[in-house]
């Protein structure tokens, strides 16, 4: 198997784990990965029928807004270069600004609604997107743009059966940093204010002193980002097979 | 077919390409335009294809003067420049399918045409696949499919190995005289074109004033052996001489 080393390591750093945390035996602090996983299957309903679905859909939302709105404003920019000159240099700014520490102010216009945790998740999974997609749409070379024009192509068959295909590798690269940025942003969002949701509910055992059960939320979530990332590799895979033939 | 006249070029006044150079191509030739590197070559392409308008003069294509010209010269460009991510099949039917021409159609045209370039059995390649020689190919089909009967060839071949070169020279040839098209050549290999042409258009000076035709004394079955005729030797010793004097180093 390919991820027979990756496995490996993640066995020996589980089993190190297992083996400190039996040592030093303060379960509220460290507990070990078997406490965490028989407290995951206890508390199995809680989790994955409450607050799993709330977590996953400011996920999907998130995410769903982040590529509309990133696409858009990408094929914008790429398509008109005064607004790329006016907006790429906000956008690298729109990173410099601490997005966690902002997204307590998304909880005070926004509330406790799903709402605030979306727009956490639109706002650190935006970037990554539009400037991947714009920086596909703008891989092109000029001397295969110009074997279009003299095709007698439009400016519309370029950027269509041009840009939009040699754009494709960037904009799943950015896809793929974007799906596991969107777990962290909905979590933080909830963490900061919600009524439900893994993050939320991972604060909540927090002040209960139960560590076991604040683990257990963030394996599901880390398992929630991994199969994301493999679920955008696969539709990657799937739709640029030619990058494999050779 | 093609008809310069008095055409100026330059991308600002000052510094001219081209000066009043005129020029004119007959329906069937093969012609090579041969110069040293910066001398203009690629400037007339460009021209001819309508990707730049002359500052001053006339360009004539089939009887229309000044016309739009993009999509009315089949072009080859000096890289494949063939799209990674379709096929062989899909690669050729792209001027087709700008022209608005449906996928079937286009596809029972492109067949036959496939397997006469030796390119049987590659349909559902990808252009990674193929080797330099036949991605050449696939490009010289794809300017073929343009419809076009003016083709320009941009150093199609520079960029293979002497051996391949050779083989695809003669090919060239093959398809040229079966398809009865008009082929312009740019090229700085004087083989090459002592070798293809009907007659040679020579470049030199900058800005270009005016070319020095040469008419290849050769008949149009030729092999490669008629290169060493003593008049053939003579006319390449000329060239190089004359290529020479204009290469600043």
């Amino acid at each position: 198997m390919r991820n027979t080393a990756s496995l490996l390591i993640v066995l020996v750093f589980l089993t190190l784990w297992e083996i400190s945390a039996r040592l030093i035996d303060k379960a509220f602090i460290l507990p070990s990965p078997v406490q965490i996983l028989v407290r995951l299957w206890e508390l199995k309903d809680v989790l994955f029928l409450v607050h799993l679905p709330v977590t996953l859909l400011s996920i999907v939302i998130g995410l769903t807004f982040s590529i509309i709105l990133g696409t858009a404003i990408a094929v914008w920019m790429s398509q008109n270069a005064s607004v790329q000159r006016a907006i790429y240099p906000i956008l690298i700014a729109s990173q410099m600004v601490p997005v966690i520490a902002l997204a307590p102010i998304f909880v005070l216009w926004l509330g406790y609604t799903i709402w605030s945790k979306v727009a956490v998740a639109v706002l650190i999974t935006f970037f990554p997107i539009t400037v991947n997609a714009f920086d596909g749409l703008s891989s092109g070379k000029r001397e295969t743009e110009e074997l279009f024009l003299t095709m007698g192509a439009t400016k519309k068959d370029v950027f269509l059966k041009y840009s939009v295909p040699i754009a494709l590798p960037h904009f799943f690269s950015g896809l793929k940093v974007a799906v596991t940025l969107s777990v962290i942003g909905a979590a933080i969002g909830e963490w900061l204010g919600a009524q439900a949701g893994l993050g939320y509910f991972s604060r909540r055992m927090m002040t209960q002193f139960d560590g076991a059960a604040v683990f257990a939320p963030i394996f599901v979530l880390t398992f929630v980002g991994i199969l994301l990332f493999v679920c955008v590799a696969y539709i990657e895979k799937r739709m640029l097979n030619w990058r494999t033939k050779s | 077919m093609l008809e310069f006249n008095k055409v100026s070029f330059g991308y600002d006044e000052n510094s001219k390409i081209l000066d009043e150079l005129s020029f004119s191509v007959r329906a069937g030739e093969f012609i090579s335009i041969i110069g040293v590197s910066g001398s203009g070559k690629s400037t007339i392409f460009r021209l001819v294809t309508g990707l730049d308008k002359p500052l001053a003069g006339d360009i004539t294509l089939e009887g229309n003067k000044n016309g739009a010209r993009l999509g009315q010269v089949g072009y080859m460009p000096q890289q494949d420049l063939l799209l990674p991510w379709r096929t062989i099949l899909e690669n050729a039917f792209l001027p087709l399918e700008i022209n608005g021409v449906d996928k079937q159609t286009a596809y029972k045209q492109i067949k036959p045409l496939l397997k006469e370039f030796g390119l049987e059995g590659t349909d559902d390649k990808y252009p990674s696949e193929l080797s330099g020689g036949m991605k050449q190919r696939v490009a010289f089909l794809r300017a073929v499919l343009s419809g076009n009967p003016l083709l320009l060839l941009d150093e199609p071949f520079s960029a293979l190995d002497a051996i391949t070169k050779l083989s695809m020279q003669e090919w060239l040839l093959d398809q040229w005289q079966k398809r009865k098209s008009t082929i312009l050549f740019i090229t700085h290999d004087v083989d090459e074109a002592l070798f293809l042409s009907d007659r040679i258009f020579l470049l030199k000076n900058k800005p270009v004033t005016a070319i020095e035709e040469i008419s290849i004394p050769l008949r149009r079955e030729r092999t490669r052996k008629d290169l060493h005729r003593p008049d053939m030797l003579e006319l390449k010793e000329r060239l190089l001489s004359t290529l020479r004097s204009e290469v600043t180093l």
